[in-house]
């Protein structure tokens, strides 16, 4: 005798991943809201910390860094709209293909980033 | 008629309570069979004590609905060949409900939702006025003709993660049911309506998922239903009809 399984064969759809990467990148864009407000602080401590954080920054790692955050940003920004969107205006159909749609751009953007590093 | 040769499906089907098991049977593979068919196969010839529930055995009555494989179905018209895999099928009651036993779940929790929901028909004349004439043009009919097929199964719920993790949550079918009421002219209900869809059980914690919509069995997108009374419910707050 054990307790009856969660059954959740229905997730796992391209609309309930659209969700779930929504929710992701929210998460992680706020984990990385407060890092950036530290690095803003260190101006406060003087002119030398805040440009030698900066210069860090420059290094090519952490520029590469940045497109997993540009991607992060306009998937969310992205997929917040297509969300907006269902809220607040008549109900489309092909909501599939929106979703998929706001994956591609973001990617897209994403891609032109790294274009532009290169 | 059974012999040596025929196909078998392995069946393996809920046994108990909230806490059980998974019992294994071996059921003869038919010509367009369904899953309820198979329910029925175990009970009159493997075990007469397995529960379950069923009526029209049709699509109509919304009695049947089962978890199979994993995903909610309407089991008897749901045939073996669509979802069966590998040669087994997995089958056990509606997620997100009590199980009374076996394959049957408790529905009282997804019809007192619905009450909660004000799911009721407030009528707005009395049988002495004349009735009301509706054009089947007409965009509100239009709107409530979009959600009225629901056979009231429970599958929708049951594909919910926002019913999962939020057990005050109404639910689609539910929010559903509003949304046909809200579209109805003859009703007189819409402000307590529109007051129960934006509480806290309401509309707005729906996270357009959409599986509601991929496995209604009957066609019905509740998400558009929500999405309209999330709209609704936001003008009705603005114009300070409802707080």
């Amino acid at each position: 005798m054990s307790a009856r399984p969660h059954t959740t064969g229905y997730r796992g759809d391209r609309l309930w991943l659209a969700a779930m990467v929504h929710r992701v990148s929210g998460v992680l864009l706020a984990a990385f809201l407060p890092l950036h407000f530290l690095v803003l602080g260190l101006a406060i401590r003087g002119e030398a910390e805040l440009d030698g954080f900066l210069q860090w920054t420059k290094s090519p790692l952490v520029k590469f860094a940045e497109i997993g955050l540009v991607l992060l940003l306009a998937i969310h920004l992205l997929g917040g709209i297509r969300v907006l969107v269902i809220e607040n205006m008549p109900w489309r159909d092909g909501q599939k293909r929106m979703a998929t749609l706001a994956a591609v751009a973001a990617v897209g953007i994403a891609g032109v980033f790294l274009v532009a590093l290169l | 008629m059974s012999s040596a040769a025929e196909t078998m499906i392995d069946v393996r089907v809920w046994r108990g309570g909230e806490e059980g098991e998974y019992q294994s049977f071996s059921v003869p593979r038919r010509d367009s069979q369904t899953v309820l068919d198979v329910v029925t196969w175990i009970q009159r010839n493997a075990d007469p004590t397995l529960a379950y529930r069923f009526a029209c055995r049709v699509g109509v009555c919304g009695s049947c609905a089962m978890t199979v494989n994993g995903r909610p179905r309407w089991t008897c018209r749901t045939h073996v060949s669509k979802v069966v895999e590998d040669g087994r099928l997995e089958i056990g009651p509606l997620a997100n409900l009590p199980v009374i036993r076996d394959l049957a779940a408790d529905m009282s929790p997804f019809f007192d939702k619905w009450q909660k929901a004000e799911g009721t028909f407030v009528p707005s004349r009395t049988r002495h006025e004349p009735l009301e004439t509706i054009s089947p043009e007409s965009a509100e009919r239009q709107a409530a003709d979009a959600a009225i097929e629901c056979i009231n199964c429970g599958v929708c719920y049951a594909a919910c993660d926002t019913v999962r993790w939020s057990p005050e949550y109404f639910g689609p079918a539910a929010l559903n049911r509003s949304w046909s009421l809200v579209n109805d002219v003859r009703d007189a209900g819409n402000l307590k309506r529109l007051a129960a869809a934006a509480s806290n059980g309401g509309c707005h914690n729906c996270h357009s998922h959409q599986s509601c919509e991929q496995l209604c069995p009957k066609g019905l997108n509740p998400t558009a239903s929500i999405a309209g009374l999330k709209r609704r419910t936001m003008q009705a707050y603005i114009r300070g009809e409802i707080s």
